[in-house]
């Protein structure tokens, strides 16, 4: 167990340093709103709620709602 | 299982003691959202606020303000019960302190009905990795639920379930114009589980309609691991297409399927148009049956319709206009939106019994929804 934290400290440590292939300045169609994959916390984490309500399968959804949602 | 423990707080501690010019925290807005779903004789509705707002540099917070009107008259109600009306209130609260290239989390949730209480207590840690192309995500929920029961004017406390719930997201840029999303969660309830309220059928000849209902019983216990995928790309036009996938089974034998894809557009500067799709099937849980051959059949029974096996489809639309662009006082943006989704639901061994037929012969049931989102958001 002790080997695999030091290997998976290592990989990340040594991850740190890799050249991004994507730079800094290349970044700006990434950093448009439309990018996002959760542009409206509110209303993504209604309709969340919406399906989660009426569905068997819950999580990994792109926003987290709450409560019961019976019926 | 301690060997994880020490392993998780090894990374924790690692992610905390980075330092560095990178991660934002998320940008100071207000929402006031309007929702209202109608579909299968029920009308929820109800106003949701949100307000953020950072606090010098390394700290953001939050409030959201929720409210679910519930009107419902839905087949399982048409059955063998009487509608009603309820309402749900949620308010939750959270705080985001940003370090170096770590972001921490807490949050609080509190959900409040006249026969379910809930209190959901969050914490998350999130590092940007390699050149910033990585975003890891790992986080950790606990629910306390009091379920109760209604009757007349009292309610009747039932039973108390609780919920732990672990999350690991990725977030992988892999090209200038393309993004990946990687989400699993693993979630894990202990209690009463079962709705109070909802009960199963089972063949009785001494009954004149030839089947009798007896309350359901669910397991104390459920599992259940989502992983999702998810994909942008972004278009030259100022558009971006969009892609997921999420496989999702539990311990009560439920697998289900999800796909998704989306179109976003802009158009001149303050316009954005989008549409969407979303296919979701599931198989049934192992004790669900529409019809039990006998009264207590099996130690679990159930006869929920979100049990059965069925598939769904959801078809959405959404446009945003953004307002106030060179800012006004305090605010520097604003948008008003619209979406409108559609649904359908058709199940494969749920059978509609207020539509009549012979026992077990009745026609499979099936509805359509639909869901408006209205919100004004600004950005100060």
């Amino acid at each position: 167990m002790r080997t695999a934290i030091l290997a998976a400290l290592l990989l990340l440590a040594a991850g740190c340093s890799v050249e991004p292939w994507v730079k800094p300045y290349e970044r700006a169609h990434l950093a448009d709103p439309i990018m996002s994959f959760s542009r409206d916390p509110v209303a993504d984490s209604y309709l969340n709620h919406v399906h989660e309500a009426r569905e068997g399968a819950r999580g990994a959804g792109v926003a987290s709602g709450g409560g019961c949602g019976c019926n | 299982m301690a060997a994880t423990s020490r392993w998780l707080l090894l990374l924790f501690l690692w992610f905390a003691s980075q330092s560095a010019l990178a991660a934002i925290l998320p940008a100071d807005r207000a929402d006031a959202l309007y929702h209202a779903y109608d579909g299968g004789g029920v009308q929820v509705n109800g106003p949701s606020i949100l307000v953020r707002k950072s606090i010098g540099t390394s700290v953001s917070a939050y409030y959201n303000y929720y409210v679910d009107n519930v009107t419902s008259a839905s087949v399982d109600v048409l059955s063998y019960a009487s509608p009603y009306t309820e309402q749900r209130i949620e308010q939750s609260v959270g705080i985001d302190y940003l370090h170096g290239k770590s972001t921490m989390s807490l949050s609080f949730t509190n959900s409040n009905e006249s026969d379910y209480l809930s209190d959901t207590y969050g914490f998350a840690i999130s590092q940007d990795l390699f050149g910033d192309l990585t975003t890891v995500s790992l986080g950790y929920s606990y629910s306390d639920n009091t379920v109760g029961r209604n009757v007349g004017n009292t309610t009747q406390i039932v039973g108390n379930a609780k919920l732990q719930a672990y999350r690991v997201t990725v977030s992988q840029i892999l090209t200038k114009n393309s993004i990946l999303g990687f989400t699993f969660d693993t979630m894990s309830d202990e209690g009463f589980l079962n709705n109070p309220y909802r009960s199963v059928r089972y063949r009785d000849p001494a009954s004149p309609t030839g089947f009798s209902y007896q309350s359901e019983v669910y397991p104390n216990t459920r599992t259940s691991n989502a992983g999702a995928l998810r994909l942008r790309y972004y278009l030259p036009w100022r558009g971006a297409l969009s892609a997921g996938y999420r496989l999702f089974s539990d311990t009560w034998g439920i697998r289900a399927n999800t796909w998704e894809v989306g179109y976003v557009q802009t158009w001149r500067d303050r316009w954005t148009f989008e549409i969407g799709y979303r296919l979701y099937s599931q198989t049934k849980a192992d004790f669900y049956s529409d019809l039990f051959p006998y009264q207590d059949a099996q130690n679990f029974l159930a006869r929920d319709k979100e049990l059965a096996t069925f598939s769904s489809r959801n078809l959405g639309f959404g446009v945003t206009y953004e307002f106030l662009k060179n800012g006004w006082g305090f605010i520097d943006t604003g948008s008003a939106n619209l979406f409108y989704d559609m649904f359908n639901f058709d199940y494969e061994d749920f059978r509609n019994i207020p539509a009549g037929g012979p026992v077990g012969q009745e026609p499979l049931y099936n509805f359509d929804a639909g869901v408006i989102r209205a919100f004004l958001s600004i950005w100060y």
